[in-house]
């Protein structure tokens, strides 16, 4: 039997992935992406799981919302990823560190 | 019968004009316009002066003493422009502006080659307005205006040549010295406002002719009364002492010899130097009330006549020998003040400007002969180039040394018998002083004629034409022989030898004895010795033979046989006496190290605080304070901007801490709330 139990742990279980991606990754920017990504996924895993288990459909309009803005996200992240790369001719996360003080 | 004020206007105003229109447009109306201008300005001053000395003298005018246009009011107080001119400031008016009109036209041949030739006409103009202003002022403040404008143009003229730095230094030097006496003067100025209640002349003589003037006393320090009059005596002395050169603020008069000649003439010769005399003269009614200001007038003026003239021994620069003679002389006038002999050092005023006028003037037109070198070891034998400068050169030592009938000898002789007579504390060294001092003034005096116009010559003068100009000589080094100066120059020397030579015979009489002063001096019956000394004055000329069997004259005559003895026969002894007598010599040489104890104890002393105050004040406190706080900040932000590393996934991380903390927190407190 698959309770609400294991919805919720799954989606923890992204989250951490899509953490631990956006720290431990030091090779490029697409990663950071998908660990994004990741993490939205995760979210809405959690927003399906307790529309299912509290019958509210309104949880699961809010996933078809997140899924749009996470395409608009994505298209700019990449879009911006190839204007970095034309600039800078890298992603490497370890040589973009403009901000430093 | 009184005194036009448009006269007196006319004679205040019109050398100002000569240097406003001569200073401010000099380079519109060109050089000579400018030359021009201010002679003439000074020429209607000295013309009216003589006509107001003419009428109250001869033409019975009696004492002006207005005021003209009120400068400001504070209160109770008012201050004014006046002019107070009776006999004493009518004497000090003629003999100025003839001084002045003389020098100027002596200036034109002296600074004909000068670029500075119109600047130079327009500070004498100034200075002349700036010393009438002075003399005719009716009030303490108009005199101290006078003062300090007299001073400004001081400062001006010896720093007139301001690419030089010895120049800049004595100029400043002048300046520095003669604002240590005018805070003693602006103090005594303010104590006879206090005390008398008014800036007025008319007011505070009369208020020191009240009966208990003289016993009028205040604590400054408590428990000690001091005299009023003693303070205010005292403080316009100082004054007096920075203005008039006495020791121990002298060093700055030898030092503004670095000004041209005919400044040197004017202003530290006949004119400004003698202001101090004029004022202590012009105030005698308070004078009169403190023995002991007397007293230290006394002792300041011996002791300075006595010794700056020893240094004028050993002087080898023409100027610096009558530079230091000024000294010695305004010691004279000083030590006559000192005894109450306010006429015999008005008097000594007079014929001194006359004369040491010329001695300077005569010394610039050696100095245009031999191309601007001073020094007196090149020259000799000069008499037969330049024959109009020679006697009259002499014609005005004769008078500096009190030969018998010399206008000098009437009033030097006068003071040195009025300290005889007198009974004043130090009264006994200041006779031994002037004594001594004949001596030392007929040695100076002697020895510069001969070194200057007798024996042998001591320059070369080099023929050929090689094309150079007069100043890449070698010094003692002359283009073509000395030349007597043009009649720019001789002519007032001859103008001024005449009153040298002539001056004290025509009024020794009624301007020592005869109370010509009237009002304008008074002394007390007890301190009168001038009133003594008239009961054996029978005339000038049985005061010339009378001269001849008295110390003073064989003294003099003394110092004459041994500078003809010395600097015209065996110059060689001068030279043995001075190994001989080393340390006198050195002492002498290095004028009794006054200079050099100012420099240590004053200059280097504000140099010492200065640097104090630098170091600990500002480097460690100030900019300690302000150094150490920008330093702490950026040492902070230092340490702090390692957290921006610039790593996008840092920030990342430190967004999901903080939000873990933030929920971490609010679940903790709900938590804790509900239970």
């Amino acid at each position: 039997m698959i309770t609400l139990a294991h919805y919720l742990t799954l989606g923890a279980v992204l989250f951490c992935i899509a953490v631990a991606g956006i720290f431990i990754n030091r090779k490029n920017v697409i990663i950071l992406l998908m660990s994004i990504e990741l993490m939205l996924l995760a979210v809405n895993t959690n927003f399906i799981a307790f529309s299912r288990f509290l019958g509210d459909v309104s949880g699961q309009v809010f996933v078809f919302f997140i899924l749009t803005v996470a395409a608009a996200e994505s298209a700019i992240g990449l879009a911006i990823l190839v204007v970095l790369f034309r600039n800078r001719a890298t992603i490497n996360v370890t040589r973009i560190d403009d901000l430093k003080g | 019968m009184t005194l036009s004020t448009t006269v007196l206007l006319l004679i205040v105003l019109a050398p100002l004009a000569g240097a406003v229109v001569a200073g401010l447009f000099r380079n519109l109306i060109g050089r000579a316009a400018s030359a021009g201008v201010t002679i003439v300005g000074v020429a209607v001053s000295c013309a009216l002066s003589l006509l107001v000395f003419y009428q109250l003298v001869w033409g019975g005018a009696t004492t002006y003493n207005q005021n003209i246009y009120t400068w400001f009011e504070v209160g109770p107080i008012s201050a004014h422009i006046g002019f107070l001119v009776d006999r004493l400031t009518a004497m000090m008016m003629a003999v100025v502006t003839f001084v002045s009109l003389m020098v100027h036209i002596y200036t034109i041949g002296y600074m004909a080659d000068d670029k500075g030739f119109s600047r130079f006409f327009s500070h004498i103009a100034l200075f002349t307005f700036s010393m009438l202003m002075l003399v005719m002022s009716n009030n303490f403040l108009q005199l101290f205006v006078g003062w300090e404008l007299v001073g400004l143009v001081s400062y001006l003229l010896i720093g007139f040549w301001f690419d030089r730095p010895s120049a800049v230094y004595a100029s400043l030097k002048a300046f520095i010295v003669n604002r240590v006496g005018d805070f003693g003067f602006i103090l005594g100025i303010a104590g006879a406002l206090y005390w008398f209640g008014s800036l007025d002349y008319a007011s505070v003589f009369a208020a020191a002719k009240a009966p208990d003037a003289a016993n009028r006393t205040v604590e400054i320090f408590a428990g000690h009364p001091w005299s009023v009059a003693t303070i205010v005596c005292l403080c316009l002395f100082v004054g007096a002492m920075g203005k008039s050169a006495q020791a121990p603020l002298h060093v700055w008069l030898p030092d503004s010899m670095e000004g041209p000649t005919p400044i040197s003439a004017l202003i530290h010769a006949a004119t400004m130097v003698t202001a101090g005399i004029f004022m202590v003269a012009r105030m005698s009614p308070l004078y009169e009330l403190s023995e002991t200001a007397l007293s230290f007038v006394l002792f300041i003026g011996a002791t300075t006549a006595l010794f700056t003239g020893l240094i004028g021994i050993v002087q080898n620069d023409i100027k610096r020998v009558v530079a230091y003679s000024t000294l010695s002389q305004l010691g004279y006038m000083t030590v006559a003040l000192g005894v109450s002999a306010y006429a015999g050092g008005v008097y000594h005023l007079m014929t001194h400007a006359f004369f040491k006028a010329l001695l300077f003037l005569g010394a610039g037109s050696v100095i245009i002969a031999m191309h601007h070198d001073q020094d007196m070891r090149r020259m000799g034998g000069l008499a037969k180039y330049m024959p109009i400068t020679c006697i009259t050169m002499w014609l005005g030592s004769l008078a500096l040394v009190a030969a018998p009938g010399f206008s000098g000898f009437y009033s030097k002789d006068a003071i040195i018998e009025a300290v005889a007579e007198s009974h004043r504390a130090f009264a006994g060294y200041a006779w031994f002083c002037v004594m001594a001092g004949v001596f030392v003034t007929s040695l100076y005096s002697f020895r510069l004629l001969y070194m200057t116009f007798h024996g042998k010559e001591r320059f070369v003068v080099e023929h050929g034409g090689h094309g150079h100009g007069h100043h890449h000589h070698e010094p003692g080094h002359l283009e073509h022989p000395p030349r007597e100066s043009p009649w720019v120059v001789t002519v007032p020397l001859m103008l001024l030898a005449i009153p040298s030579v002539v001056i004290g015979w025509s009024t020794v009489g009624p301007a020592l004895f005869g109370g010509w002063f009237g009002d304008s001096i008074q002394v007390l019956p007890r301190n009168d010795v001038l009133g003594e000394l008239a009961h054996s004055f029978h005339g000038p000329l049985a005061a010339v033979l009378h001269g001849f069997t008295q110390a003073p004259f064989w003294i003099a005559l003394a110092g004459f046989v041994v500078a003809t003895w010395i600097w015209l026969y065996r110059p060689a002894i001068a030279d043995h006496a001075a190994k001989a007598l080393r340390p006198l010599y050195n002492m002498l040489v290095n004028k009794y190290w006054v200079d050099d104890l100012y420099r240590v104890l004053f200059i280097g002393g504000g140099q010492a605080l200065g640097r104090g105050l630098w170091k600990a004040g500002d480097t460690a406190v100030i900019d300690g304070a302000i150094d150490g706080s920008s330093a702490l900040v950026d040492r902070t932000a230092g340490v702090v901007r390692w957290v921006q590393s610039g790593y996008l996934y840092h920030y990342a991380f430190a967004m999901i801490l903080g939000l873990i903390l933030l929920l971490g927190g609010l679940w903790w407190t709900l938590a804790h709330a509900v239970a």
